[in-house]
């Protein structure tokens, strides 16, 4: 049997610690409260959303489904950290002090996260293209389960922060914190949403990427280089999740075992657009978010995982059961 | 079975050899209980019999799981929940209610396979990654009501107090007596599995693998065959969390995380996807690798160990999903049969060999 050295918790994204520090202290009334959930969940809520955007980024144009996009969060994160501050890699032994400014800290490591996604589809995906549903699956967990090892050979169990982007008070509304890392999150949401959209329906590029989406083989007549957007695919995901988990990392710190959860989630998001349905994956995302963080705050905390994963299967089952269509749970 | 002389048409000798052929299953399934019987006389050390117990935990539940993934095509990563409920319901009857070890093994069994029947039937009707996520969401969500229900399961630092097993007045002490129980419960599930996939309902399930759509047609019940495996997969693991609670005397819930969910799918896809023997030699493999890893990689790097095992079974289920997805023993099998099948060919076209085929 396995045995993973004890990370903090559970694993996945630990809650703010604004929203924990206000409770304690009683200040606040019922509307604050309800208005602080939903502060805390728009800004889960645009994680899931971006990690969603992923998986239906790739499974778009490939019909894969990535199991590891919630780990190149976690890769983008991580490498951020050792490249902005001095850390001890591999238990210590190494210690890297490059102590980049943080701007091209990031930039460079949403860079190599994207490297990482495209070497992973070249080693691992190409070579499999034919293969069955249950290989495909168990290739990518097998991709997660190792870029999460490799995580811990490198990083350890630890939690690691990163500063927050811009210091500065948080803005209060009616009772209500929103810290300015908060603004973060959803503004880079709604920019990347924004750009890929942009993207998507005004770039030849984009639109050869849809056109794969849509049928294969006639993008291919038009002289569309099918195995060219896949790689391009994947490469786009692992960019969208590895600024999504930079950006979220100021406030729950990222450890080497968040990517599982938020791979989970941001599935959950995906399954509310069918997997193909790219606005509706975001909406999915805020929703799970705003799911989380009331079911923690009104009901139960410890559970707040849990929330999540009944919402999916209320969601699963409703599709199979054929209200909105059987085809959507044919995968 | 016995040969007929073909000059007096009496009964003739009886060929051993004819026999084990016509009766493969049975031959190996004989061969492995008389090695098993035997092996503890060069296994002495004790260290080494508890490894070849959990080899036994192992193998139960990955020929459980097998049947499961392999016969109708289903992915599970949540098996570890229904061997966590066997070893936590087993715990809780004997540790906090007193109950005698085998009736609280039954029950624990019961109770898991009526949980794996009441989860199968909305979850089966998913498919491919949709099965798979909701498989491990279940993980996930058990591992968290384990953990915080800590008035019942004793939380993180796990239920304390397990008595050990006992068969009748005897109670078992030693490493030999465990592997023995452990062994042999794992060779009755193995004869219950092989006749299963030898018989009617064997041939159903092929076949619900092979397309459900032609199974169906043919007439076979495909959602109530498919209910039967997960259960009777959940039963299997359940009596082996029991003998584990029995083992350890002591069950915690990083027994039973997802992680360890897609370790048993790392020994069905290393043994072969609908291979029962497969599932020996997959769990075997793994668990003996886990160990290897565990003691190796301290001494080349300084500090590691268990998280080389996360990145090793992370890339064997990427490799052999790609090279060999059918399994390390019938891949192996196949590549000699290729090569075997080019080296007839090559040399002296002029021959024509009247068994071409291999």
């Amino acid at each position: 049997m396995m045995k993973e050295p004890a990370g903090q918790g559970a694993g996945g994204l630990r809650p703010p610690h604004e929203l924990e520090e206000r409770r304690e202290r009683g200040f606040m009334s019922l509307e604050s409260q309800l208005l602080q959930y939903l502060f805390a969940g728009l800004t889960l809520g645009s994680i899931y959303a971006l990690i969603a955007l992923g998986f239906v980024t790739i499974y778009n144009v490939t019909g894969i489904v990535n199991f590891a996009q919630g780990d190149f969060a976690m890769l983008g994160a991580l490498i951020t950290v050792t490249l902005y501050q001095r850390t001890g890699l591999f238990n210590r032994v190494i210690t890297v002090d490059l102590q980049l400014p943080l701007p091209l800290a990031i930039v460079v490591a949403v860079i190599l996260t994207t490297l990482i996604g495209v070497v992973l589809y070249v080693l691992a995906i190409r070579p499999a293209r034919g293969a069955s549903v249950i290989s495909l699956i168990i290739i990518t967990i097998g991709l997660s389960i190792a870029l999460r090892g490799l995580g811990l050979i490198i990083w350890w169990t630890d939690p690691y922060p990163l500063p927050v982007f811009t210091p500065g008070p948080p803005i209060e509304i009616a009772g209500a914190v929103l810290t300015r890392q908060n603004v973060w999150v959803i503004g880079t949401m709604l920019a990347i949403v924004i750009g890929l959209y942009l993207f998507f329906e005004h770039t030849l590029l984009g639109k050869a990427l849809r056109a794969c989406a849509v049928n294969r083989d006639a993008a291919r007549l038009m002289g569309i280089k099918a195995d060219q957007m896949a790689l391009f695919s994947f490469a786009l995901g692992a960019a969208v999740s590895a600024i999504a988990g930079i950006v979220i990392t100021p406030s729950t710190f990222m450890a080497y075992d968040s990517g599982t959860l938020l791979s989970l989630k941001g599935f959950v998001a995906a399954i509310m657009g069918g997997l193909t349905n790219a606005p509706l994956a975001v909406v999915g995302g805020l929703l799970l978010g705003l799911v989380e963080a009331f079911g923690a705050g009104l009901l139960s905390s410890a559970y707040k995982d849990a929330f999540a994963f009944l919402t999916m299967f209320v969601l699963l089952l409703v599709w199979a059961s054929g209200l909105f269509g059987r085809r959507l749970v044919e995968a | 079975m016995s040969t007929v002389n073909r000059k007096t048409g009496l009964p003739g000798r009886f060929q051993l050899a004819d026999w084990i052929t016509h009766h493969q299953n049975l031959a190996a399934f004989l061969a492995l209980a008389a090695m098993l019987a035997i092996l503890p006389l060069w296994v002495t050390n004790n260290y080494q019999r508890s490894i070849l117990v959990f080899i036994g935990f192992n193998t139960m539940l990955t020929v459980g799981l097998s049947l499961l993934m392999g016969y109708t095509g289903q992915i599970s990563l949540g098996h570890a929940v229904f061997f966590g409920c066997g070893a936590y319901i087993t715990g809780l009857l004997t540790a906090r209610y007193n109950w005698s070890p085998w009736p609280a093994i039954v029950a624990a069994a019961v109770l898991t396979g009526l949980l794996a029947y009441l989860v199968g039937v909305p979850i089966f009707k998913l498919r491919g990654h949709y099965l798979a996520m909701a498989t491990l969401g279940l993980n996930i969500i058990f591992e968290t009501v384990v953990v915080t229900e800590t008035g019942w399961t004793g939380g993180s630092n796990g239920l304390l107090g397990i008595p050990r097993l006992s068969i009748g007045p005897w109670v078992l002490k030693s490493e030999l007596s465990y592997y023995y129980v452990t062994w042999a419960m794992t060779l009755a599930i193995l004869a219950v599995s092989l006749n299963i996939v030898n018989s009617r309902v064997g041939r159903a399930l092929r076949a619900i693998h092979a397309s459900e759509l032609a199974a169906g047609t043919m007439g076979v019940e495909v959602d109530a065959f498919k209910l039967k495996v997960l259960t009777l997969s959940a039963v299997y693991a359940s009596l082996a969390g029991s003998l584990f609670a029995f083992y350890l005397q002591i069950v915690t819930p990083s027994s039973f995380s997802f992680i360890f969910s897609i370790e048993l799918v790392v020994m069905v896809a290393v043994g072969g996807l609908s291979s029962i023997w497969g599932a020996i030699f997959g769990a075997a493999s793994v668990t003996l690798l886990g160990e290897a890893l565990r003691n190796i990689m301290p001494r080349l790097v300084r500090g590691a160990s268990a998280e080389a095992e996360l990145l090793a079974f992370g890339l064997i289920l990427v490799i052999i999903m790609i090279f060999m997805p059918d399994g390390l023993t019938a891949g192996v099998a196949k590549r000699l049969r290729a090569r075997r099948q080019a080296r007839r060919e090559a040399p002296g076209r002029t021959e024509q060999s009247a068994d071409a085929m291999p």
